[in-house]
């Protein structure tokens, strides 16, 4: 036995030692299994985990390494994923009745590229049904628990990604951000996650919510293990149409050779204005001196629509969704009700037993705003401001490389608080919303911890296709503070001794 | 306008193909229209001139080659239909015989 704590290592330093021959993959995915054993009765971040499967594909990376010819710097690493992209005989549920019984025929492009590069990819994580939703509260399976305090949400929608990696359950996990649905989650959670550009990732295989906004991105331990998944899931797909064509990625090299630049650095004065926690505050105010005193230069800048961004989102996001999950009909596949008088009947009763309360609250919605007489008043109207707030950032960064603030307007908050209000959950994504409706890349990694022991992110937001820039910025702030490799304590109680 | 007048839930449904129970309904009614009231506040921007915004970097008419690539076999889909025979999709009658 290997003398290494297995589950608290990052990719980077596990890929090391998995090819210095000191672990062997499935000792390493072993060990992620023993720890969801032991602590996901709490925590609850996984739907489904097939063993089997999940150590067959360890036993298939140590036999590749044994005869020299491994796949790349991931190959052997366990990724665990959101039950929203789809991977060949495996469920994926996307947490609804509505797909319970569902099981994909094919990989998305994500997965294929990471099973390329040797991934051990496992578990169905659990999440918001269909990614609505900011607290995982909304799966139809039951709540996923902040690794910190087990009373606590830990964001949503990809709460179980967030969770299982916080939890140190997995080294990496994938999720998906359409509103913040990756960086709001890491916040809470204390990880790193990251949403790239609009495009740099396909989404053949990925569950559509609102296509023009969706994006796939990590979770993980540090800054270089997010790097690290970039370089193996990135690229153009002809089997996504929106997938961008003919770019590099080598985001860990591209991010060493940004490592000492003198950026110069935006701070939207409109992501410190009312409702922003004074504790979150203060350690985004000390990350921010922490830049300054580092080499950087500092500047504070305006998105002056921002204010309009959570509107916009919800117009948007609920117009797609509606149009988007027309397809669950229960005709081809999915839930299929059995009370069904003719056939027109069955697509409303299948609907409306299959879908939970915020989806259908979403898909109401974006009926509205899409329905006769109205789509000028709404849908043309927001994406016209969308490009509003797309300029206010091609604006900032006329003057800045990138900006950093507040990933959350506050830490994760309590199960139950906001689910009879679900204005005031969408709220919880106000800082991280603008970056995708204008395509940018963004992320989330930690930067304190509040008086009640819950992790605080700092988000980073960057011009289009600058990832590597983003993590070189993200990278120098990490480097100089102690939270790469954190891990929740075991039992979900924040702040307590044991 | 005044959003709660102009919700209405019976016709969204149709729309939709969306059943809702009354209970659901007495719910979302009330939520919409508080929803909807927030999202006219896009009503104070001037958008005159702006051009409408779909995705990150422009890109335009994005077409694979034309060619004929196997899909996944027949029988795999159609294991999550629910209900299948003769390698065919079983519905209800839609037509009165």
């Amino acid at each position: 036995m290997s003398h290494h704590n297995l589950n608290t290592l990052t990719a980077v330093e596990l890929g090391e030692l998995l090819a210095a021959g000191e672990i062997s993959s499935v000792a390493l995915t072993q060990a992620c299994l023993d720890r969801i054993e032991s602590v996901d009765p709490g925590v609850k971040a996984f739907l489904s985990v097939d063993r089997e499967d999940a150590l067959s594909q360890a036993r298939a990376s140590d036999e590749r390494r044994a005869a020299g010819q491994p796949l790349g710097p991931l190959d052997g690493i366990p990724i665990a994923l959101k039950d929203i992209v789809a991977v060949t005989g495996q469920p994926l549920t996307c947490a609804s009745k509505m797909l319970e019984n569902f099981v994909s025929p094919y990989d998305a492009t994500a997965v294929h590229k990471l099973k390329e590069a040797g991934a051990v990819l496992f578990g169905r994580l659990n999440m918001d049904e269909f990614a609505m939703g900011s607290s995982t509260e909304n799966s139809a399976f039951g709540r996923t628990s902040n690794p910190w305090d087990l009373d606590r949400v830990p964001g949503g929608s990809s709460g179980g990604s967030a969770a299982s990696v916080a939890a140190a359950e997995t080294v990496l996990s994938l999720g998906s951000d359409t509103g913040g649905s990756i960086r709001q989650p890491a916040a809470f959670c204390g990880t790193v996650g990251l949403k790239p550009t609009y495009g740099r990732i396909s989404r053949y295989g990925l569950v559509a919510f609102a296509s023009s906004l969706d994006q796939i991105g990590p979770f993980t331990r540090c800054v270089e293990d997010a790097a690290m998944f970039l370089d193996a899931a990135c690229g153009h797909d002809p089997k996504d149409s929106t997938s961008l064509p003919g770019l590099e990625t080598n985001f860990l090299e591209g991010m060493k050779n940004h490592r000492d630049r003198p950026w110069k650095i935006g701070v939207p004065k409109e992501f410190f204005a009312e409702g922003l926690d004074p504790e979150v505050r203060a350690s985004v105010e000390s990350a921010i001196q922490f830049y300054k005193e580092s080499g950087c230069t500092v500047e504070e800048v305006s998105l002056p629509h921002s204010s309009y961004a959570v509107p916009v989102y919800y117009i948007l996001a609920t117009a797609e969704a509606s149009s988007n999950l027309a397809r669950y009909d229960g005709i081809r596949y999915g839930h299929r009700s059995s009370e069904a008088t003719d056939g027109i009947d069955l697509y409303y009763k299948s609907r409306g037993e299959g879908f939970g309360e915020e989806v259908k609250r979403r898909i109401m919605l974006g009926t509205y705003v899409l329905s006769s007489g109205y789509y000028d008043a709404y849908y043309l109207k927001a994406q016209k401001v969308r490009s509003l707030i797309r300029k206010d950032f091609d604006d900032a960064f006329s003057k800045v490389d990138c900006l950093i603030g507040p990933a959350t307007p506050t830490v994760a908050f309590r199960a139950g608080e906001k689910t009879d209000d679900p204005l005031s959950m969408y709220l919880s994504d106000v800082y991280t919303i603008s970056a995708n409706l204008a395509g940018l890349p963004a992320m989330s990694l930690p930067c304190g911890m509040s008086s009640d022991g819950c992790p605080i992110g700092l988000q980073v937001i960057s011009p289009v296709l600058q990832e590597a820039e983003m993590l070189a910025v993200a990278k120098r702030f990490e480097e100089a503070h102690p939270y790469s490799g954190i891990v929740a304590p075991s039992n979900g109680k924040a702040g307590s001794a044991s | 306008m005044n959003p709660e007048q102009s919700i209405d839930l019976d016709r969204l449904c149709v729309l939709a193909r969306l059943s809702l129970t009354p209970e659901e309904k007495e719910k979302l009614g009330p939520q919409l229209a508080r929803i909807i009231g927030y999202v006219e506040q896009l009503n104070e921007v001037d958008v005159d001139g702006i051009e409408p915004m779909a995705h990150a970097i422009p890109m335009e008419n994005v077409l694979r080659k034309d060619e004929a690539t196997p899909l996944v076999d027949r029988e795999k889909y159609l294991k999550n239909a629910p209900a299948s025979r003769a390698s065919q999709v079983v519905v209800p009658p839609v037509i009165e015989g």
